[in-house]
């Protein structure tokens, strides 16, 4: 005996099968995207479908900046230019002295055999906006693949490292801010050289530096840079000042806070540096046999 | 405690084109640029769940699935993160949308705190299982402010069902 409803009492699968369904797609993809990073190129063409969207939305706050732009006064304008004018005629020095120095500084390296300081490429971008996830600290830029922006490069402003590149779609990019739990950076002391590698605090927007001996020679105030020994990040770029230290006897290692030199909040302009500049790296040794169902968890910069 | 029956009026069809729009816009509202700030509800949610108790022949888990989807592409999330709490989300709204419309709205209101509590506490465990940090009891505050925005919200997406109303003497009821 066949006997099927008729057609219009038809409602499809029961809402618990489709809820299986959806939910085992759902898990799927995540366990792609988390374990094997095989998901990216679905993550690609949804983006690319969620672009127009994105900028549809970003359209009230341009609207928004514009009005604030065209009511803001003469006088402040007057006021942020001579500011401005103070401010470049106080650099000018440094940079006229820079050029001589830079080439003073290629020659000594020549005489020394080390290697020179390539100049790296660098792309302007602005940030879009930042990312409504509460479990990172990201922020979205409006430059991609397109404009020759690769994953891993390290994206600065005008006062310091503010994170790097790790997710490029054909027309924007994630930056994931040095605060984020799983960003690392190595860093110098500016003081004495020292060296040491900072991670991301997290929801508390600063950074940790681990594994410092409890009696390294680190102040409050002391500024840290980047030690350039990654490769990744151009060395002696400001990063984060020592906010506060704990020196625990109970402890091998101190408990340093850092607090960014850099800040997203204030401005909108970022600069993407690039990392071709570099020498090929030495061909890697032969990695060690990776242990089979515990995948290593890749660190993206460090 | 026995229900009281609300008076109860006839509603006009709901528009396709109306439904479309108003989850464009709520995802257009997700996706604004809300830097950190705290409790920003999460509208989307909560317009995918009005549709999911109005309209459950229309909006369903499948829409539910492709909205999350775009909402973790454009937040940067893990993927699927939004897709799986979003459709866990309108499992539940189509489960309890013959028996919500009965309540008054802020007893509505309740339901849908619960609704979406559920739906974060979903994203929480998969986001800590996934390697993060707990984010902070401020992360709830989004889903009371939905649900406060409740009555209003299912008041003005209600509206365009809303039948002028006509006196006519010659008519029985």
């Amino acid at each position: 005996m066949d006997h099927q409803p008729p057609p219009f009492f038809n409602r499809g699968p029961a809402p618990l099968v489709r809820l299986t369904f959806f939910v085992s797609l759902a898990v799927l993809l995540m366990v792609l995207d988390a374990r094997f990073r095989y998901a990216e190129s679905v993550r690609q063409v949804v983006a690319l479908a969620a672009y127009p969207i994105q900028r549809v939305a970003m359209a009230p706050v341009d609207l928004f900046n514009g009005v604030v732009g065209y009511f803001s006064s003469t006088a402040a304008l007057r006021a942020e230019n001579a500011a401005l004018r103070a401010k470049q005629l106080r650099e000018a020095p440094e940079l006229l002295q820079l050029e001589a120095l830079k080439d003073e500084n290629n020659q000594l390296r020549r005489l020394l055999d080390a290697r020179e300081r390539l100049p790296r490429k660098s792309v302007f971008a602005e940030i879009l906006y930042a990312a409504r996830d509460p479990f990172s600290r990201k922020v979205v830029i409006d430059k991609g693949s397109q404009n020759g922006i690769l994953a891993g490069e390290p994206v600065i402003d005008d006062v310091g490292v503010i994170g790097q590149v790790t997710r490029v779609y054909l027309l924007m990019s994630e930056v994931t801010l040095l605060s984020d739990k799983d960003q690392a950076i190595p860093l110098q002391v500016l003081r004495n050289g020292l060296r040491a590698v900072a991670y991301g605090g997290g929801e508390s927007g600063t950074l940790d530096l681990r594994f410092m001996a409890a009696n390294a020679d680190i102040k409050n105030g002391d500024v840290l840079v980047t030690s350039g020994i990654d490769g990744t990040y151009p060395p002696g770029l400001p990063v984060a000042t020592v906010a506060r230290i704990e020196r625990d006897a109970a402890y091998a290692f101190a408990r340093i806070t850092l607090t960014p030199t850099a800040g997203i909040d204030r401005y909108r302009q970022v600069l993407v540096l690039s990392n071709e500049a570099m020498p090929p790296r030495p061909a890697e040794a032969e990695p060690p046999a990776r242990k089979p169902g515990k995948p290593k968890r890749q660190r993206k910069a460090g | 405690m026995q229900l009281q029956a609300q008076p109860q009026r006839i509603l006009l069809p709901a528009k396709v084109s109306f439904i479309v729009l108003t989850l464009a816009l709520a995802l257009l509202f997700n996706l604004l640029p809300w830097r950190n700030l705290v409790g920003v509800p999460d509208l989307t949610a909560t317009v995918l769940a009005f549709w999911c108790i109005h309209q459950p022949r229309r909006v369903g888990i499948g829409i539910a699935w492709t909205l999350g989807l775009l909402l973790d592409v454009g937040n940067g999330a893990l993927l699927g993160q939004y897709a799986l709490g979003y459709s866990v989300l309108a499992f539940l709204a189509f489960a309890v949308h013959r028996r919500i419309l009965w309540f008054p709205p802020w007893q509505q209101a309740l339901h849908m705190l619960l609704l979406l509590l559920s739906t974060q506490m979903l994203t929480l465990v998969i986001r800590i299982a996934a390697g993060a940090d707990f984010p902070g009891w401020t992360y709830f505050a989004g889903s009371f402010i939905c649900a406060a925005l409740w009555p209003v919200l299912s008041f003005l997406l209600l509206l365009p069902q809303q039948r002028p109303e006509i006196v006519d003497e010659n008519r029985p009821i």
